[in-house]
């Protein structure tokens, strides 16, 4: 029988993720910020010899920031809120435990592995996919064990019915995993030839539909790496934060089964004007457009149920975190959309305005979230209360700012380099030479090298202040229950 | 429903499952075989142009360059002719690219010449004054791996029957034959050359990675 007594949970798993999170963080940001300022000031390509080219450190950049800090972000919040969601502590079963710890090796290992063979050159060039064979295989494995583990959390569970926010982990589990699969077919060639390095291989699929597999993978793993786990954790995290209940229930719903079924069908958005058939375009288009329901739908859950208690965001640096992170979803959530009409991506397509949209979603909801996950996090799994609210304060500030810059900085550079490249003087001839339309951004890459520091900054900041809670925050006697406690 | 399932995890995953799955049956699967389809008589890339291909993918082209010219008169005003389908028939994968911070190249061939990529891959603000892109001295002196090339063709050709002649066989023999007609095209390259090194290692049997690459460019067209 269930004792009444309050369970405890463990968190040794939350923690290992979380460290990760940082230390990815830490790393992808500053290659993010590096090729950034490249792009400024080019002299800064050759640092590290030909390891040390914009082009090279690109996908580094990426793939670090996507699967080493965001899903080492989604890995420890699951650990974390999976237990009290479900009323069940994961040492309840030594089975689990020590599959999330082969997880958390072999996904450390892997990470780091598959990043050195970035730098080396080794890359399927499919963006968000670049990992060659075996890299690929170490990355399933991983998502196995993490899907084994869930499964197995959820059936030893003591609440019967999943609270909302495991929806969205499993949806995350099941999404990745049939995205990742598909996309990432491939024939290694030594196998077939006997001849050759091992490493290499050849893509199932070829040109156009390799294209829309691609794309169909490429923006779905936004969806459900950097968009359905989040969602998952506000709905955690935002109720715990504020003592507020969900605001809707039947809008949870909406969201979540509308998200689901639309956001696959947007794929094709990254395709507009290519030679994929209209038809597909036009799918990508009108679907892009009703995805803002769903997606606006999560956000104003999310704003309405801090209705009445609007007060805790003038005294509660945390709750300004979340709060600000859904008004960047609704914001990046409604530009996709305007990007995706057929005339704006016209000249919106191929520019800096793409990477500003992708940033203003990324920095400003994803990274905003995961930072503020573990801010909550931290007072109960090291018992300690958080080091300092004023550098919480300051680093609100520092990196919000940075993320206006950003994509302000990018929306102009986009739609300026857009215009000129198609425009013609009154003979109908261009009027521009390409490198008019590279010299001219020159400004607006140096403001964003320069946000991008500022929001590395920041992040040294929030990973500071995480260290020094660990270290020398005020131990508490009894977990806090709604607001954490800060110093 | 909606409670049955949160009750049920395994209906709710399937649920989840069927829901998502959808949109890739519909929008993908329809036209694949049409998409696949190569334009009339078109031949695929020869090995030293899948190990100029490959160093485009070790140096990551794609991160500044596109390969896929839109239907716009601005576009094939500046690139040529716009892009088919047909054409990408044998690219595996797929280079068209999602960011221009630098020019389109799929028709490249057509306007650039062997001794231009020389010197700009070499420099490139000397060549184009402004431009922001990095040298890439190191594909000078870096050996392309043209047995992976060949493996690759041997794999295309047996799996996806992609059109190569019986001479493309994955044994070492069959290599060890095909070896010189690489390195024929790819003495031809360096001909049209003025790195002196280049010239030499050719010569030696090893192909700089610049030297595939610009072969790779040349077929861009």
């Amino acid at each position: 029988m269930q004792s009444n007594a309050a369970l405890e949970y463990d968190y040794s798993l939350a923690k290992k993720f979380t460290f990760l999170t940082i230390l990815f963080g830490i790393l992808g940001m500053l290659i993010g910020t590096t090729i950034a300022a490249q792009l400024a000031f080019p002299e800064l390509n050759y640092l590290l010899g030909e390891y040390g080219t914009f082009s090279r450190l690109r996908p580094v950049h990426t793939n670090t920031v996507i699967f080493g800090f965001t899903v080492s972000g989604v890995f420890a919040t699951w650990f974390y809120l999976g237990q009290r969601v479900l009323k069940v502590s994961i040492a309840e079963s030594k089975f689990l435990m020590v599959l999330g710890n082969i997880q958390f090796w072999l996904y450390f290992v892997g990470a780091l592995a598959a990043t050195i063979s970035l730098l080396l050159g080794y890359s399927t060039s499919k963006e968000y996919a670049q990992y060659e064979w075996p890299f690929d295989i170490v990355v399933v494995l991983i998502w196995v064990l993490w899907g084994v583990n869930m499964m197995g959390l959820i059936g030893i569970r003591r609440e019967k019915a999943l609270y909302i926010s495991v929806w969205y982990y499993l949806a995350c589990f099941l999404g990745i995993a049939m995205l990742y699969l598909f996309n990432n077919m491939e024939i290694p060639t030594y196998f077939v030839s006997g001849l050759g390095n091992p490493l290499h291989s050849v893509s199932m699929y070829a040109g156009t539909n390799d294209a829309l597999v691609q794309w169909w993978y490429g923006h779905n793993a936004v969806a459900f790496g950097f968009t359905v786990p989040i969602v998952g954790m506000i709905y955690y995290f935002l109720p715990k934060e504020s003592g507020q209940a969900i605001y809707s229930y039947k809008l949870s719903l909406l969201s979540f089964w509308g998200l689901m079924f639309v956001y696959l069908w947007a794929g094709s958005h990254h395709l507009l004007w290519s030679t994929v058939p209209d038809w597909m375009q036009t799918m990508g288009s009108a679907f892009s457009v009703v995805l803002i329901l769903p997606s606006w739908g999560s956000a104003i859950n999310m704003l309405l149920t801090m209705k009445g208690e609007w007060n805790q965001l003038t005294d509660n640096p945390l709750i300004k975190f979340m709060v600000l992170a859904s008004t960047f979803y609704m914001l990046s959530t409604i530009e996709g959309p305007i990007q995706a009409i057929k005339s704006v991506n016209a000249i919106a397509h191929f520019t800096d305005w793409i990477p500003g949209h992708v940033h203003d979603g990324v920095l400003g909801w994803v990274v905003f979230m995961i930072m503020a996950s573990i801010f909550h996090m931290a007072p109960r799994m090291f018992k300690r209360e958080i080091y300092s609210k004023k550098l919480m304060e300051s680093q609100f500030w520092l990196q919000t700012t940075a993320v206006v810059l950003y994509f302000t900085s990018m929306w102009i550079a986009g739609i300026t380099q857009g215009m000129m490249w198609r425009a013609v003087d009154e003979y109908g001839n261009l009027m521009y030479s390409f490198i008019d339309t590279v010299t001219v951004l020159h400004p607006y890459y140096a403001i964003r090298a320069l946000s991008g520091v500022m929001y590395f900054v920041g992040f040294i900041m929030f990973a500071y202040n995480i260290y020094k809670t660990m270290t020398s925050g005020r131990e508490l006697t009894e977990e806090p229950q709604f607001r954490s406690p800060m110093a | 429903m909606f409670h049955w399932l949160e009750n049920n995890p395994f209906f709710m995953a399937a649920g989840i499952s069927i829901v998502i799955s959808f949109a890739g049956l519909i929008e993908i699967v329809p036209n694949f075989a049409k998409a696949g389809r190569p334009l009339v008589d078109m031949k695929p890339r020869t090995v030293l142009q899948l190990a100029g291909k490959e160093v485009y993918k070790k140096d990551n082209c794609i991160a500044c360059h596109s390969q896929m010219i839109r239907p716009f008169k601005s576009e094939t005003d500046r690139y040529g002719n716009y892009s088919l389908s047909g054409e990408y028939a044998y690219d595996r994968p797929f280079l068209w690219g999602s960011k221009r911070t630098g020019p389109d190249l799929h028709r490249i061939g057509n306007y650039r010449t062997t001794d231009w990529h020389e010197a700009h891959m070499m420099n490139p603000p000397k060549i184009v004054p402004g431009s922001i892109m990095p040298a890439y001295k190191h594909q000078f002196t870096n050996v392309a791996d043209i047995e992976t090339a060949y493996a690759e063709a041997v794999t295309v050709k047996n799996v996806f029957h992609t059109p190569y002649g019986p001479e493309i066989k994955g044994t070492q023999e069959a290599w060890d034959a095909y070896r010189p007609t690489v390195l024929a095209e790819a003495k031809k390259i360096a001909d049209d050359m003025t790195n002196e090194d280049v010239k030499k290692m050719v010569a030696e049997g090893n192909v700089p990675e610049v030297v595939a690459l610009i072969a790779y460019l040349n077929s861009l067209k």
